[in-house]
Order: C-alpha cells, then structure tokens, then sequence
C-alpha cells in the first residue's frame, strides 16, 4: 500500500524529474566520471589502456611524490601563500565593506564601488598583461623605482616580492567585489538602529562595533569557511599567469606544479603520479572543510552543512 | 546542509543611505575617507590608463599620451584577432543560453522539495563543489568523451556551475506557491508554469546568472589551453595569453634561468599586446554597467539559515 503511494507521487511528479535528467547526466559525465578516475592514483597510467586497464600499483605513486623535492616545494608554498591570503586579502574586503558604508549617503560611494568592483570582471591573462605592462622592465612602476634609485628592481621576477605581488594585485581584482557581500547585508540593517545609537551618544567607531560588525559577523564566518576550505588551492590563474621559472621557488603551488609536470614538456612525472596529487590536494580540501565548519559552529556561528 | 537567502535589497539602500547622513552629519572623517578612496581609485584605474594609451601608440612607462596612432589595432586585426574574437562571441552566447536553459529548469525542479528522492538528487549535486577527480582524471574524462579540438569544449564541460544553481534555486524557493496553484487550478501544467508564471517572474535573477555565467565564458582561456591543439580554434582570451608569454620569456631570460633564443621568439610590439587586451576587455566594459546593476540588485547569497 504505502509503495503505491510512493510510485503515485512519483508519477506526480515526473515533469520535474525530467527536468533534472540534463544536470545528471552532466553531473554524471564530467564529476563522477573524473571522481571514480581517482583510482588512477594507485595505478601506473598506460596510454593504450586508459583508466580501466591500467595496473594497479599499490601505494607507489605516492611513496614516488613524497620524495619528490619539487612536490613539497609546492606544498609549503600553496600553504604559506593561502595563509597570506587569509591573513592579508581577507579582511581587505571586510575592511573596504566597513569604510564604504560610513560613506552610507555620499553620491561619491556609488563610484568608488564602481571603480573597486571592476577588475573582478576581468581574467589573470588580462590583468597579468596589464601588470606587465606597468611592472615590467620598460612600466611606469619601474621608471618611478629608478628613478628613486632603485634601478634593478624587477617586481615580478624577484623572489623577494613575488608573493606581496600576488596578495596585492589579488586585492586590487577582488576586493571591491568581496565587499558587496558584506554591504549587502549592512544594507539589510534598520537605519533606526543608528539612529538610535546616536541619540545615546554612541559615535560612529562604536556604531561600527555594536550595529554594523554584529550585522555581518555570520557572514564573515561563512567566508572564512569558504576560504579555509580553499587553502589547498592559493590561487591558479593568478600565479600562472605572472609567474616565471625564476621565481618558482616561492611561487609554484600544488595546481601550477600539476598542471606543468602534466603538459608542458620538459619534465613529464606520468599521469597516475599527477593524480596522487590531486587526491592528497582533494583529500585535505575536504578535512579542511569539515573542520572550519565545525570550529566556526563551536564559536557559535551558524556553520555551512 | 544551510540554505542561502536571497537579499533582494539594492546594495545601496538610498533612503536608508540618506537616513543615516541625517542622523551623522559630515565630519573631518568623511574628508579622510573620500581623500583615501580617491588615492585608491586613482591607483586602481592607473593601470588601465597606461592599457589605453599605449594601445593608441604611447610607449610604455610614459604617462602623458605622446602618439595617437591605430597601428597596434591594425596589426592584431592581421594576427587573427577577428577569428579569435568570433569564437568567443559564438562560445559565449550559445554556452550562455545553454548554462541558463540548464540552470533554470534545473533549479525550477529542485525547489520542489517535496519531490521523493530530494534529499539525495541534492546530496548528489552539492558534493561536487566539495569534492572533485582532480586535473588528471578531468582531463582523461572530456578526451575520452571526444570533446579533445573541438569547439563543444568550451561550453559543454563548464554547462552548468553548481553555485549558479543554488543561487537560482534559492530565488525560486521563495515564490509564492499560490500564483502556481492557481494556475494549476485553471489547468497549466508544470512545465507551462514555469515559462509563462516563474520565469517571467523571476527575471533579475535570470538576468544575473546569465551575466555571470556569459563572463565566465567570455573569459575562460584554461578550458581551451588543455584541450585545444589547433590555434585556429583560440577564443581571444589565449589568443591573447600566447601573445603574453613572450614576455615572462623575456623576463626569464634576464635572470639567466631560462635559455631561449632570442632571434626565435618574434616579440610582438607592445602597442599590439596592449590593443589585444583592449579588445579581449571590451565586452565586459560593455555589459559592466548591466553587470552591476544585477549584481547590486539581485543575489547575493546573505546570510545562512540551517
């Protein structure tokens, strides 16, 4: 009787199955498909084979990168240059939110938002040509540093400033737009909740602290999930659009190193090596995840699952 | 899993905005704030500037515009900008139309959450944003599919973006079920609600999910840099981007690392990489304006409610 009634709902509604039948095959094809390629960690990758007929090899690939130099060359710095990130390009939008909205009624707050959210639209190998342009050996930003007298500097090429490089130019793309988060819900605050702070006395840095920060803390939380989550990325399109071998040794992360020792040439370390890499990067990704959420749940923010 | 809200507030909430000046007043702070932000837009339009000129024939680390000259423009045209750029149109609004068939009816259906089997169709869809096969098994999957060179690369692996999804779906949620019964009641089916009530109903957030879906087309250059082999098929982004390199082959010749000869490398004029990025940034400064007045508008996922 009650699987009867099951199959009744489901006839009912059978539109809106059919309606999903494209995203699942999709899902399907191009996520689960690569999920279960996975396996290839723990095979030797034969062209003429492909996934399915390739050997097992046990735990070799991975024995293989762990005393691979390069590989934890990557590793510390996916992790050195996210932690920057989190400590530097983080609060960069939290901060720009904030000072925006003292602005709360300037005509001139709409324009810097304008000119702040701009970049975000744009791709690395645009902006890293730009940047080129003007860090490069004939750029405006060089000449300002001859003529200062710092003649060899070469921002982009240095090891010393590759990294401050990445987090700067990474606000100057995504600052603007991390901010209209944060003002969004800023917007949401009743503007009698200012008023009346004002009416007792509070000036504006303590309006800050007691109506706008408490306003948007959950979703400051809910960021730095996202972003902690993400530390095993720091960031591809970026550094692979402004890096060079010279500075490799700071600026090469986990996805750079992949994607190199995968197809361009010089050095090939084979496909199921590549794909132990990855499942260490995803493996971490994911502990990274479920532990944010839950420290974020034990201050007593509201967690992402 | 949380559900995300939708704020359908303006990011700048005018009234409310003029509110709070009222009850402020303007002070020496407000001063120092516009005087930061002014130093700061100056610096974060500097670099488009100097784009800008020197694609019209200035050299770079000039600041004051010297030459005006189409030249740079001229000779992408002859470098096969109008191929590439053809790609990229085509690319981006049949990949855009497709991701936002997909998307729409997708979340249409998924906001039914009485549906039997919700819970796991959902569980299936947001475990891949969380977990994924990696660059490999990736690569190997849309070569085995025998998307390798061809133009469906671009638009077909990258269909849909399960964030996009949920973001759409959130919006659906909050539609008033009475406007679908009473259509129902006079006889539209499911299907007929969703393109004649929903859809026309819900037109800001379609209308941001396809800018950001468009934008992520127009602006993909790693899709096609793994999968395609022939140059005749480059979307302007890496067109643009081999255009690029020669430089970071410059610089790393400077620092001795790496040994490229020179004579090898035809180095394009500066004015010509410079009037390539004026015309691979071209689109989006003219959608930028719709651009921010959707995504001021119209979602944001806020805040988070279990």
């Amino acid at each position: 009787m009650k699987g009867s009634l099951l199959w009744k709902r489901i006839l009912q509604y059978k539109m809106f199955y059919l309606l999903l039948l494209p995203i699942v095959i999709y899902y399907l094809v191009f996520a689960y498909v690569p999920m279960y390629g996975v396996t290839l960690s723990f095979k030797k990758f034969m062209f003429n084979k492909g996934i399915l007929g390739s050997p097992w090899v046990g735990l070799d690939n991975f024995q293989y990168i762990f005393k691979y130099s390069a590989f934890w060359t990557a590793f510390r710095n996916t992790i050195v240059i996210s932690i920057g990130r989190l400590l530097i390009e983080f609060p960069m939008a939290i901060i720009v939110a904030l000072l925006l909205n003292e602005l709360a009624g300037s005509k001139m707050k709409k324009l810097y938002q304008t000119v702040f959210t701009f970049p975000h639209f744009l791709s690395w190998v645009v902006l890293g040509g730009i940047l080129v342009n003007i860090l490069g050996n004939t750029g405006a930003v060089h000449l300002v540093l001859s003529n200062i007298g710092l003649e060899n500097v070469s921002l982009l090429s240095d090891p010393d400033t590759f990294r401050g490089l990445l987090y700067t130019t990474n606000i100057w793309k995504e600052a603007g737009w991390g901010a209209i988060i944060y003002l969004a819900a800023i917007a949401g605050i009743s503007p009698e909740l200012y008023e009346a702070a004002y009416m007792d006395g509070a000036n504006r840095w303590k309006q800050m602290l007691h109506i706008t920060w408490p306003s948007i803390n959950g979703i400051v939380a809910m960021m730095l999930i996202l972003a902690v989550s993400g530390i095993m990325n720091g960031g591809f399109d970026q550094i692979f659009n402004l890096y060079s071998p010279a500075v490799y040794n700071v600026a090469d992360i986990l996805d750079t190193f992949m994607y190199r020792l995968s197809f361009s040439g010089n050095v090939n370390l084979g496909f199921g090596i590549i794909t132990a890499v990855g499942l260490f990067k995803s493996v971490i990704s994911l502990a990274l995840l479920v532990m944010a959420n839950y420290f974020v749940k034990r201050m007593g923010q509201e967690g992402l699952m | 899993m949380a559900e995300p809200t939708v704020l359908t507030q303006p990011a700048g909430n005018a009234l409310a905005d003029d509110q709070r000046l009222a009850t402020r007043g303007k002070s020496k702070a407000d001063l120092l704030l516009h005087a930061l932000f002014i130093i700061l837009s100056v610096c974060a339009l500097f670099p488009f500037y100097t784009v800008l000129i020197s694609s019209f024939g200035t050299p770079t680390g000039i600041i004051r515009p010297t030459t005006f000259t189409l030249e740079g423009y001229e000779q992408i045209i002859k470098y096969g900008v109008g191929r590439a750029f053809t790609v990229s149109v085509a690319v981006t609004l049949i990949g855009t139309f497709l991701s936002l068939f997909l998307t729409t009816i997708a979340a249409y259906a998924l906001s039914k959450k009485g549906m039997p089997g919700w819970k796991y169709i959902m569980g299936f869809i947001i475990f891949t944003m969380f977990f994924g096969g990696g660059l490999i098994p990736y690569y190997l999957t849309v070569k085995g599919v025998g998307l390798m060179d061809s133009y469906w690369v671009m638009i077909l692996p990258s269909a849909v973006n399960t964030f996009y999804i949920w973001i759409m779906l959130s919006f659906f949620r909050e539609f008033p079920v009475s406007l679908e019964e009473s259509a129902k009641i006079d006889g539209a089916g499911d299907f007929s609600i969703l393109m004649r009530i929903v859809i026309p109903t819900s037109m800001p957030v379609i209308a941001s999910i396809s800018l950001f879906y468009a934008v992520d087309r127009w602006n993909d250059w790693y899709t096609p840099m793994l999968f395609l082999t022939d140059a005749d098929k480059y979307p302007m982004q890496l067109m643009l981007r081999n255009m690029l390199t020669s430089i970071s082959q410059i610089l790393s010749m400077n620092n001795g690392v790496s040994a490229i000869d020179q004579s090898k490398v035809k180095i394009p004029q500066d004015s010509l990489k410079m009037a390539a990025i004026m015309v691979t940034s071209l689109p989006i400064m003219a959608v930028y304006p719709f651009l921010q007045k959707y995504f001021a508008k119209g979602v944001m996922i806020g805040s988070i409610k279990g």
